[in-house]
């Protein structure tokens, strides 16, 4: 058990060492300093607090996807639709918060949790397909994010907007943006969402672990025979699943909503908040604190590699590739991972 | 039981969390050091040079390489550092947005490592200019398309009528059945100024011209587009004029299906904000007459060096004509657009530019412009 522990965190602090590594290689490859390039990155994520506070920015929706990615993985399901969850949460989140008239103490719970109800349902739609028809849960999701994009496009033009290209700004009661945080990191664009974030890493840590719904999903994740064996539901655990984790998911869609920009805009496409979860997640090996900690390393990069080519000099291409070599090493983790028990049970 | 571990492990998380709350805020006094010498050499080096002015410009997302604003707006501003002596990273530079949640990241960047002037290229960069503006009242901001209020920006955009106006005096010259179409996407004030402009061009050329206006309703409507522009021209129409962003793909496409059919017909197409040749490409030959371009190089490169001389037009709408070439016609397509229809737009230029011909904006100013023939 102990063994295993650390193993749990040594492969992927080990991954990100390797993806560092891959990327200094790359940029000495191509005549820049490495380190300068990476005490930019670093100045870029935390160099004063203007920074700092965009990066809490950007953590915040990764915990979210990252959490809602962890929880189907737990159950053996692989949610590739956060990012569609997230459109249709921040859009029932916008929706709420820019037509409804409420004091704040009804009006934000109200819109974070019909952002997390919309969630859900876009996570229900493939999680029913799945249990009952046995469609693979990763065809429709792709496709039910596409569903999301196109639809949020259209009902922001015409339904919340006269043709515009966004919605008009929430109001202030269902606003999660900070005046205290804004003047204290020079106006960055941090929000109290991160304890939303932070507390809700906790309940899912809460379910998995504590309660007998988690054991059972967890032990459909396992082995669904020896679940269905055993007396459990197996196609209402699935169901389960994907509705919680695509509440998970649409509560990120809340944190940009009615944090990071108090409106939803026609957007051209894909985010990518739910793509980057996937990685999240797996970096984070499916664990709540692990999601925690990658996605303040997700956030940091993110954040950071835009202020590589203006102090750095590195330009903004290869910035991208690095960051994806990172990011790549990071998810290969995984991989690595999986090779390593692949191995240990033949041993055995 | 379990709720105390519960509670343990909350304050454990918050812990944490405060925890690199403060490796964030001590990391930053050290880096702030180690950045602030480095970008203090920058600008010691830079002020060495031939003045200590600087401008800097935040993509959207279609970033430096897109074929149309930002590419624009950045070789504009090169050619603005390179006029005045500097390099990029030195007096000038650009900083690219990936999302949409990025465009206010950049330009506190770009505020804090001192630039004088930050443009925001494109509409889209509107609200995060308007709140950072606001934020850094000792920094000159300007945007690229769109108007904003505030005494520390400029707001810079074009005067497409006059464009337009010349967009109507070549289709003129080049039609052969004295008819000609314009698409429109949204029936809205800034595109009735392209209507209004074309199709006083082409009657100021020709009375007896026939114009038929048509709008699509959207943008983004490729197929209204292609359907609008299949009916134009089974009505004899054989250049078309559109101003409506993707719409007009479809008009492209319509053109290019009849060409493929009919190599022989001669059919055009007039593309709109930036030189649509390659869209008009088929075969060897190319239904692209010509495009009505905004030079928002010309722009940029021109309110940087009112910034410098000291005289930043803050809080002032500049709109660029064709007298300082802020609009135009392109010439890529030189078979079609002949010496000729070249000449005639050049004299057609000259006039608006000598305040011989004012262009109309509006319908209403349409309607008393024709009457006036």
């Amino acid at each position: 058990m102990n063994a295993n522990r650390l193993f749990n965190i040594l492969v992927p602090v080990i991954s990100v060492l390797i993806g560092l590594l891959a990327g200094a290689l790359m940029m000495l490859g191509f005549g820049y300093n490495p380190i300068t390039g990476y005490a930019a990155l670093w100045n870029g994520a935390f160099g004063d607090l203007y920074y700092f506070g965009e990066t809490i920015r950007q953590v915040t929706p990764y915990i979210f996807t990252g959490l809602a990615v962890a929880f189907a993985f737990r159950s053996g399901l692989l949610n590739i639709g956060a990012e569609g969850q997230v459109i249709v949460g921040w859009l029932a989140a916008v929706w709420i918060g820019t037509t409804i008239e409420a004091p704040m103490i009804i009006h934000l719970p109200l819109a974070i949790i019909v952002a997390a109800f919309a969630g859900a349902f876009w996570g229900f739609i493939p999680g029913l397909l799945k249990a009952t028809r046995g469609v693979h849960e990763v065809i429709v999701t792709i496709m039910l994010n596409y569903t999301a994009l196109y639809l949020a496009n259209a009902i922001v033009r015409n339904v919340l907007s006269d043709n515009e290209d966004k919605t008009p700004d929430v109001a202030a009661t269902a606003s999660l943006a900070s005046e205290w945080f804004q003047n204290m990191t020079y106006f960055s664009r941090m929000h109290y969402g991160i304890f939303i974030a932070l507390f809700a890493a906790v309940i899912m840590w809460f379910i998995i672990e504590r309660t007998s719904v988690g054991y059972e999903l967890k032990s459909v994740g396992f082995n669904e025979h020896a679940s269905k064996y055993a007396g459990m539901n197996v196609k209402w655990n699935i169901i389960l699943s994907m509705i919680i984790s695509g509440a998970f998911a649409g509560l990120a869609g809340a944190m940009e909503g009615l944090g990071t920009f108090g409106y939803m805009s026609v957007q051209s496409g894909f985010n990518n908040l739910g793509f980057d979860g996937i990685a999240v997640a797996l970096l984070g090996a499916n664990t709540a604190v692990g999601v925690v900690l990658a996605a303040f390393l997700f956030g940091a990069l993110k954040v950071g590699a835009l202020n590589m080519p203006t102090e750095a000099g590195v330009p903004t291409e290869l910035v991208d590739v690095i960051i994806a070599l990172i990011i790549f090493c990071v998810a290969s983790s995984y991989i690595i991972r999986w090779v390593l028990l692949r191995f240990k049970k033949e041993e055995n | 039981m379990e709720n105390r571990k519960f509670i343990l492990l909350f304050a454990l998380l918050f812990s944490i969390g405060m925890l690199l709350a403060a490796c964030g805020g001590s990391g930053s006094e050290e880096g702030n050091a180690g950045s602030e010498s480095g970008s203090n050499d920058d600008n010691s080096e830079s002020s060495g040079g031939s003045s200590d002015f600087s401008a800097a410009m935040v993509t959207d997302v279609g970033g430096v390489d897109d074929k149309s604003f930002n590419q624009s707006a950045w070789e504009g501003l090169q050619a603005w550092g390179e006029e005045h002596g500097m390099e990029k990273g030195q007096g000038f530079d650009y900083a690219q947005s990936n999302s949409d949640s990025d465009y206010a990241p950049n330009l506190n960047r770009l505020v804090r490592e001192d630039y004088n002037l930050v443009f925001g290229i494109g509409y889209k960069l509107a609200d995060a200019i308007k709140d950072v503006a606001g934020q850094y009242k000792d920094t000159n901001f300007a945007i690229v398309d769109a108007v904003v209020e505030g005494d520390n920006i400029a707001s810079i955009t074009f005067a497409d009528h006059e464009g337009s106006f010349l967009a109507g005096a070549a289709a003129a010259n080049k039609t052969n059945t004295n008819k000609v179409g314009f698409v429109g996407g949204t029936d809205s004030d800034l595109i009735n100024k392209f209507e209004s402009g074309f199709v006083a061009g082409a009657k100021t050329v020709n009375p007896d011209i026939e114009v038929e206006v048509q709008y699509a309703g959207a943008f983004d409507a490729p197929d209204d587009g292609k359907l609008i522009a299949s009916n134009m021209y089974k009505n004899d129409i054989d250049v078309i004029y559109h101003a409506s962003g993707a719409t007009g793909n479809g008009v492209f496409a319509q053109a290019k299906d009849i060409k493929n059919n009919d190599p022989e017909r001669e059919i055009w197409v007039i593309g709109v904000d930036r030189d649509q040749y390659e869209e008009g490409q088929i075969g060897d030959q190319n239904v692209t007459l010509t495009s009505m371009v905004k030079r928002v190089g010309n722009s940029v490169q021109q309110v940087s060096n009112m910034g410098m001389e000291g005289e930043f037009p803050g809080g002032e709408v500049l709109e660029f004509g064709v007298e300082d070439e802020g609009v135009g016609l392109a010439d890529t397509n030189e078979e079609a657009y002949t010496d000729e229809i070249a000449k005639a737009v050049e004299e057609w230029k000259q006039k608006i530019i000598d305040g011989e011909v004012e262009v109309p904006q509006t319908h209403d100013e349409l309607d008393e412009y024709l009457n006036s023939l």
